[in-house]
């Protein structure tokens, strides 16, 4: 990708914490940083925006180096061509919806009435323009959410950065300002990244996914290649399904010196096997039949799933598998109770460990 | 598991306590406490009303306008008003570093800032007199090099009042900054806002309410300057003589114009309490 618009190398220690994600985004391209608390995502957010020195590496946009240690090149964040949109907003409670949004423009040199225009044209944009004169706190999260957003974008940012856009919301306006939001970011001309703990808002939102756990990338890709082969267990648990590293030998992974998971592909070497817990049946003896990897497990956890039930089951491996209530029922699945684990090789998916 | 159990059992037996006690609670304060406290109320109270009855309802708009204590007046009202111009323009920005800007003896001189407030204002209108006056530390060199005399002066008034209340100003506003989440001032920042910019567009507006109480309080308290002003400023009629000096003048001469006088400043505080009321009642 020699068409990155933002090529960035976010270094920053921070204590015995030490962040170094590399990021590359292309114009037009909405990369989402998605990880668990703590990962270090909204620490690496603002050293983009310069609200937080690097440590080492470099924040390059447009061919301008914004922040270079080694150099000691540095551009402050009120010089940089970005737009924020934080986690709780930050509208300033002092002025109306209509004047948080000419704030950006204004300060970029525009007169008064042109900025109020742009202003206009934003809220009306985000479908704004009849709460132009309301303040803050008048507005309801939702619509906080989206004045939040054309503030950010009303100064024409070359990079857009979004922390936790969604996460402020209640379930409901959550839904319909998600589609709202992919709207305008699919729209915007510049980089965007966008910084979640929440694995639906970056599959809804973003191009491609970048991992970040404890201060480093463990994945990256697009959202189908990510949920179909997930690399750490975090990911896996995002997607909801059973992940497993192991030593493939053609058709055989061996996962621990007792169990050998028969694959439907074939590969060699160091392999992560996935399964969705959906695939796993649950029998009271051994099953019988060729194709099917079984053993003998142990409940320890029954939970309501959706429809279904999830049971957590410990044995060679620990699994999670769904099954109907009414199977759970018949099993009479309980903690400590002995059943046989059965998947079958059709319903795995297994890919190298490496590359 | 079995700890959550009996942390929840607990809890629940406090609850039923407390709701057993909350009536008794409610029931006859002791008499140790409730008396102390009548006389304490009415210790703060008494002079007040005392002074009220003593004011000499007839004659009173004839003395308000009497040129000695509308002159009084005038110069407490300006004086006051430029000293809280004064500390505005000094004391903002010096409450401004103390609340966002990390430096070593930052405690210290927060410390310093508050010498004001607990020194007796005489002994702050000696110091002012030891810098400022014709032989101070500076006093002599402003006087050489700009002709500019300070102590018994109107601006020397305006120098002693500012110097007791500016610690006023800036403990207000400092909590004020405190107070105010200063992420503002970083979205500010990315929307392109200088340090400047940020802190006249954004800061200002958000501790507007704080700065406010902060000024009203810093004028309340340079108006009624007493101390400082009589050692620094002397006690010229239509000069220096504010109404406080007028007050205390007054009451070796003439006792009615000093309690019509002090009736003046009463009601003038009592202004400053109501109009400050939601600040700063209502938080108890």
């Amino acid at each position: 990708m020699s068409g990155a618009l933002l090529d960035a190398r976010l270094v920053v220690d921070r204590g015995a914490f030490r962040l170094d994600v590399p990021l590359r985004v292309a114009p037009g391209e909405v990369v989402a940083l998605l990880g668990p608390n703590g990962a270090g995502k909204t620490t690496a957010l603002r050293a983009l925006a310069g609200l937080h020195p690097l440590t080492a590496g470099h924040v390059t946009l447009d061919a301008v180096d914004l922040d270079r240690p080694a150099t000691r090149g540095w551009v402050p964040t009120e010089r940089r061509p970005i737009g924020v949109v934080f986690q709780d907003y930050l509208l300033f409670p002092h002025l109306s919806a209509l004047d948080n949004v000419a704030f950006g423009p204004r300060r970029h040199g525009v007169e008064r009435r042109a900025a109020r225009a742009t202003a206009r044209e934003w809220l009306t944009r985000v479908g704004l323009d009849a709460q132009a004169q309301r303040r803050p706190r008048q507005l309801s999260g939702g619509q906080a959410q989206r004045v939040a957003l054309a503030r950010a974008l009303a100064v024409a940012p070359s990079l857009l950065l979004l922390d936790e856009p969604l996460a402020a919301l209640d379930a409901r306006t959550r839904l319909d300002t998600r589609a709202e939001l992919h709207r305008h970011l699919s729209a915007h001309a510049g980089a965007t990244v966008l910084v979640t703990h929440d694995p639906l808002d970056a599959l809804a939102l973003a191009d491609r996914l970048v991992i970040v756990e404890g201060g480093r990338v463990v994945q990256e890709g697009d959202g189908p290649s990510v949920t179909a082969r997930p690399r750490t267990d975090y990911v896996a648990r995002l997607v909801g399904l059973n992940l497993y590293r192991g030593r493939a030998d053609g058709h055989g992974v061996r996962i621990s010196p007792d169990l050998t998971l028969t694959v439907a592909d074939r590969l060699d070497g160091e392999a992560f096997v996935a399964f969705r817990p959906a695939a796993v049946a649950l029998h009271p003896a051994r099953p019988e039949g060729s194709a099917r990897n079984t053993w003998a497990g142990t409940v320890v956890g029954v939970q309501r799933h959706g429809d279904n039930v999830r049971v957590q089951l410990d044995g060679p491996i620990g699994v999670a598998a769904d099954v109907t209530p009414a199977a759970a029922a018949q099993l009479r699945l309980i903690p400590g109770q002995r059943v046989w684990v059965a998947v079958k090789a059709t319903e795995t998916h297994a890919y190298p460990a490496t590359g | 598991m079995r700890q959550v159990r009996d942390d929840t059992a607990r809890e629940r037996d406090d609850t039923a306590r407390e709701r057993r006690v909350t009536p008794r609670r409610r029931g006859r304060v002791p008499a140790a406490l409730l008396i102390p406290a009548g006389l304490g109320l009415l210790f703060l109270v008494l002079p007040l009303v005392g002074l009220v009855i003593r004011v000499p309802w007839t004659t009173l708009p004839q003395r308000l306008t009497e040129p000695g204590a509308l002159t009084a007046l005038r110069l407490s009202v300006q004086t006051a008003t430029l000293a809280t111009a004064l500390c505005l323009l000094l004391g903002v920005p010096l409450a401004w570093v103390l609340a966002r800007v990390e430096f070593p003896g930052r405690r210290l001189v927060r410390a310093l800032v508050t010498v004001p407030l607990v020194l007796p204002p005489v002994v702050g209108g000696v110091a002012l007199l030891l810098v400022f006056g014709r032989r101070g530390l500076l006093g002599g060199w402003l006087d050489a090099t700009f002709g500019i005399t300070l102590p018994f002066t109107t601006a020397g008034v305006m120098l002693a009042e500012s110097f007791v209340a500016m610690p006023f100003l800036v403990i207000a506003v400092e909590g004020a900054l405190r107070a105010a989440d200063h992420r503002y001032e970083e979205a500010a920042a990315t929307l392109g806002a200088s340090r400047w910019t940020a802190f006249t567009h954004v800061t200002l507006p958000l501790v507007a309410p704080g700065l406010a109480a902060g000024a009203v309080l810093c004028w309340a308290r340079a108006l009624g300057e007493f101390g400082a002003t009589i050692t620094f400023a002397g006690n010229y009629p239509g000069r220096t003589q504010t109404m406080p000096l007028a007050v205390y003048l007054a009451l070796e001469t003439d006792l009615e114009s000093a309690i019509v006088l002090s009736l003046v400043l009463l009601v003038v505080s009592v202004g400053i309490l109501v109009a400050l009321r939601d600040r700063w009642m209502s938080s108890a």
